[in-house]
């Protein structure tokens, strides 16, 4: 194979796992808003954000990752695509920032409005890149509009076409069907039941949904005709989730969408190469040859990845058997918290301390 | 404004701002390791305490660096495309190991650390701290590697057909001597400051206990941190003077015109002086500077070792680097990238003060963690004295306004070029780029104005909640007890190892 190939390939890889990974987590996200009922609201939306709380940063990193291994190995794409999209890049930007703090500075001030913002930046800036990295890929697979010197000119608003505003809703009700289950999966009680209740619900939206999209694109911006195995396979698995959605096989239920997950990108990557960025001219098209860096440089780069990337997932595979434990809403300790105001005792945490059947109540 | 201004200002804005927390991070990391393994040792209550509260105030911190790095790796092919694309054969790939090698590790094992207290073996719980600390490390060396390219690019050649730099030495790229002085620069001035936000906050606390009569507290538990952060500072402040000096020597070869703009040294001149005090117009105008206090010859010392040496003014820079690259361009047939306002040399002012300022707030806080262990040298001395724990407290923010100015010098001070060309011998021709020409072309002012708007306002918003968190739990002080939640404790305890069915010892 070709660097430049194996390149589009890692690429492709690194963007799986961010989306496998990271998907989960803007679920769960999501789903705070949602899942937790009246009366227990904040112990069940602890429980939620610490079922992830000690992985979604290394989740995050994929993104990085992606971002960094694709300015290295296709420097044109990198400066073509970011400034192109310069605006939804910026949108998905503040997201981020605003959830990086939430998860980390939320459980610092015990103070019910404290948490409401926090949690607000958490739902916020998860809805957010979902809707947006769907509507990404859809236009990058859609083609857009490329000058001769690979320059995007076409605009923000060509960003929002039919297409690609579906690719929003579809990888927006992906991750929250995710997100449920891997809540379903990680949690127990009554949070489980009802995550399990709504992937069972979601699951069929996201097969409508996920595989209204997967045949359009096959049919209007596809050449190649083996990608149709990867909307087969997608589908399959959708329909698997459904079905294991429904049966609380939540393990199974997992795996599937997890393979739904990884068989849309191949298909958005499969309907785009040899190019990485198609556009509406032809001739303009960025391609894994025009886009790409030196041979030497994608020879060092492939070393360093291909010794690296096994040992990442070594570790971050440990990490999830180090927390393989359900949570429960009995599990969550009182909140430790500080007040802002030195002399207010904290009472909420004085009362509960202990075994932490806290009374904390919103 | 146009593009290129909105863009400058925000790359300086977002850069400084994700700079104020990394130094934090890098330099507390290994100090809570430390902490952690003299608690892992000695088996002392106190280091655990301390382990703790410090730990907090590095998570409360590592959050917003986090959150601000993200910006950092997609900024280059927002605002700067043209950049990227001339660049980026050689500048992605340090960026690129660097997530691999460096930010993986970072978060992943500081999940681990988080809540990994009463899950993991005792031994394997501090190596997840120590896996942090070095991560942090490890990183800022790739970034600075990329950094030090621009300053210096090596192991690069330019194709012509491309008009690109293209990598053919990734070794020279790593082993880049800019990074290598740079790299030991950087971490121990995130030495300093985290030596002196630790001994700072702990100096404040020992003289508070000491007043409010618990002396036992200030001898056993803030002396000994304070003792830390002031040895922490020392080795820090020691090393950024070696380094710095080091880094001084190779930018008179590498960037003489930062060099001289930083003396502000119009004329070339035989045992140049270092200048302490200057007024009049420095804007960026040679005819206006006054040089009132100077030290003979240490700026030609500085650069050379040789009190004597002559050094190059920023007049005769500017001839020579517009003859040389218009040479160049002519020779080869390019097309020309400047005309006769271009100025070779940066802005003479910000150059001059901001090495004045980064030089000395840090010798300053380093100044004062000398006087400080001499205060204490004797076994078990601890101070009532209140000016000692405000001076303290006073002297956390000096070692972060020294870094600020450190790169606000090192940037601008590189100016007009956003990858410096190397005038000496191992000079690459070709591989050069005004900043002008680096920006994006497609992203519309406004574009930018309004992202520039939209983080300074939530950067803003952010740095207030940071301070007011981190003010907080410094004010707390170390907890009064600590119990020991690893699964080991619990053993002996005679509690089963497992811990299905009791609460987390940590929970967000
Ligand atoms: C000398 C050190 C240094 C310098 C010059 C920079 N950074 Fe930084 N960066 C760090 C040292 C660091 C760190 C200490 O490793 C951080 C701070 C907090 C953290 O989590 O890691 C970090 C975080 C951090 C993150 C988030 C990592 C994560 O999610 O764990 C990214 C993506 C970047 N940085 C990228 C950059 C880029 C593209 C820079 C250049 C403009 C840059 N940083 C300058
Ligand atoms: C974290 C420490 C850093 C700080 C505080 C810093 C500061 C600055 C500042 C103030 C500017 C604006 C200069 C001007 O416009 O006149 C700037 C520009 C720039 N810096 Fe840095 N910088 C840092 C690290 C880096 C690193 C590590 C890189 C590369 C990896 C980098 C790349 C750039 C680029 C591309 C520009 C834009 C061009 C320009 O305006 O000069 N900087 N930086
Ligand atoms: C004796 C004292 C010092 C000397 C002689 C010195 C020298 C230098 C020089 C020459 C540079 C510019 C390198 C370049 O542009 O290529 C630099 C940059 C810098 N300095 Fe210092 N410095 C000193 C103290 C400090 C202190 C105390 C701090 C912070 C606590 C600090 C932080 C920085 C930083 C963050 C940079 C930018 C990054 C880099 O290029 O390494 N310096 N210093």
């Amino acid at each position: 194979m070709e660097l430049t190939t194996v390149w589009f390939v890692l690429i492709a890889v690194l963007w799986t796992g961010y989306l496998v990974l990271e998907g989960f987590d803007f679920g769960v996200g999501m789903l705070l808003g949602i899942l937790p009922k009246k009366g227990d609201k904040e112990r069940e939306r602890r429980v939620m954000i610490n079922t992830i709380g000690p992985v979604w940063d290394g989740n995050e990193v994929w993104l990085l990752t992606a971002g960094g291994a694709t300015f290295a190995a296709f420097p044109e794409w990198y400066a073509t695509l970011f400034s192109g999209f310069y605006l939804p890049l910026f949108l998905i930007l503040l997201a981020l920032i605003v959830r990086v703090c939430a998860f980390e500075w939320r459980g610092k001030i015990n103070d019910a409005r404290w948490r409401a913002w926090a949690d607000r930046a958490l739902i916020f800036g998860s809805w957010l890149p979902s809707v947006l990295w769907g509507v990404a890929f859809a236009n990058i697979v859609r083609g857009v509009e490329l000058d001769a010197d690979h320059q995007y000119v076409g605009g923000f608003f060509a960003l929002l076409n039919p297409f690609a505003l579906l690719g929003g809703v579809v990888t927006t009700l992906i991750f929250l069907t995710h997100g449920a289950i891997f809540l379903a999966l990680k949690s127990d009680g009554d949070i489980r039941r009802r995550a399990g209740d709504f992937a069972a619900r979601s699951s069929v939206a996201t097969l409508v949904a996920a595989g209204a999209w997967a045949i359009w694109l096959q049919l209007a911006y596809a050449d190649a005709a083996w990608t149709w195995a990867a909307v087969a396979v997608a589908a399959v698995a959708l329909v698997l989730v459904v079905l294991a959605a429904r049966a609380r096989r939540e393990g199974q239920a997992f795996v599937a969408s997890a393979v739904a997950i990884v068989a849309a990108v191949v298909l958005i990557f499969g309907s785009l190469f040899p190019d990485v960025m198609p556009a509406f001219d032809a001739a303009n098209s960025l391609t894994v040859d025009n886009a790409a860096s030196t041979d030497y440089t994608l020879t060092v780069m492939t070393w360093v990845a291909v010794i690296l990337t096994p040992i990442v997932l070594l570790y971050q595979g440990w990490t999830y058997w180090v927390f393989r434990k359900r949570l429960t809403t009995e599990h969550i300790p009182a909140h430790t918290g500080l007040t802002f105001r030195r002399d207010e005792p904290a009472a909420v945490a004085g009362a509960s301390s202990g075994e932490g059947s806290g009374t904390i109540k919103e | 404004m146009d593009a290129l201004d909105l863009a400058r200002w925000q790359f300086g804005i977002t850069t400084v701002y994700h700079f104020i927390f990394v130094p934090l991070t890098i330099g507390l990391s290994p100090l809570v390791a430390i902490m952690q393994t003299l608690w892992y040792r000695t088996g002392n209550e106190r280091w655990l305490r301390l382990t703790k509260f410090f730990g907090k105030l590095l998570l409360i911190n590592f959050a917003i660096g986090v959150a601000t790095g993200i910006v950092q790796e997609f900024q280059f092919g927002m605002a700067w495309s043209e950049y990227s694309r001339f660049v980026g054969d050689v500048f992605g790939a340090p960026l690129a190991m660097e997530a691999l090698a460096a930010f993986f590790v970072e978060s992943t094992f500081l999940g681990l650390w988080i809540f990994g207290w009463d899950r993991l073996p005792k031994k394997i719980h501090l190596a997840c701290i120590w896996a942090v600390a070095l991560a942090t490390n490890l990183s800022a060396f790739f970034i600075l590697a990329a950094n030090s390219w621009m300053q210096h690019p090596v192991g690069v050649e330019y194709n012509f057909e491309t008009g690109r730099a293209e990598m053919n030495d990734i070794g020279a790229v790593l082993t880049n001597p800019t990074v290598l002085a740079a790299f030991p620069h950087t971490i121990t001035a995130a030495l300093l400051t985290a030596g002196t936000f630790v001994a700072g906050i702990a100096a404040w606390w020992m003289v508070k206990k000491v007043r409010s009569g618990d002396t036992a507290t200030a001898r056993d538990v803030y002396r000994p941190a304070v003792i830390l952060g002031l040895v922490a500072m020392l080795v820090g402040g020691a090393g950024v003077a070696v380094s710095g000096d080091q880094q001084a020597k190779l930018m008179f070869e590498q960037q003489p015109a930062k060099m001289a703009a930083a003396e502000g040294l119009c004329e070339s001149t035989d045992g140049a002086s270092f200048s302490i005090l200057a007024i009049g117009d420095l804007t960026n105008d040679c005819d206006g500077v006054r040089h009132l206090i100077e030290i003979p010859g240490l700026t030609s010392f500085l650069a050379t070792n040789d009190f004597d040496a002559p050094i190059r003014g920023v007049d005769e820079l500017q001839d020579y680097y517009a003859q040389w690259i218009r040479d160049w361009e002519e020779a080869n047939g390019v097309e020309a990238t400047f005309d006769d306002d271009t100025r070779f040399y940066p802005n003479l002012a910000i150059t001059y003060w901001s090495f004045r300022l980064m030089i000395g707030f840090g010798i300053g806080s380093a100044a004062l963690s000398l006087a400080a262990l001499w205060l204490l040298r004797k076994k078990g001395t601890v101070t009532d004295k209140q000016w000692f724990g405000t001076l303290g407290v006073a002297a956390i923010a000096t070692p972060f306004l020294a870094s600020a100015f450190g790169w606000i010098f090192t940037e601008m001070g590189r100016q007009p070029w956003v990858v410096a060309p190397n005038p000496d011998p191992s000079g690459v021709d070709g591989v050069w780029l005004l900043t002008a020409r680096g920006v994006s072309v497609v992203t519309s002012p406004a574009t930018i104005l309004i992202s520039l708007i939209g983080f300074t306002l939530l950067y803003g918003v952010l740095a207030v909640v940071w301070y007011r968190l981190m003010h907080r739990y410094a004010v707390e002080g170390v907890a009064e007890s600590e119990k020991d939640p690893s699964p080991e404790a619990r053993a002996a305890a005679g509690r089963d190892g497992s811990d299905d069915d009791s609460t987390l010892s940590f929970a967000y």
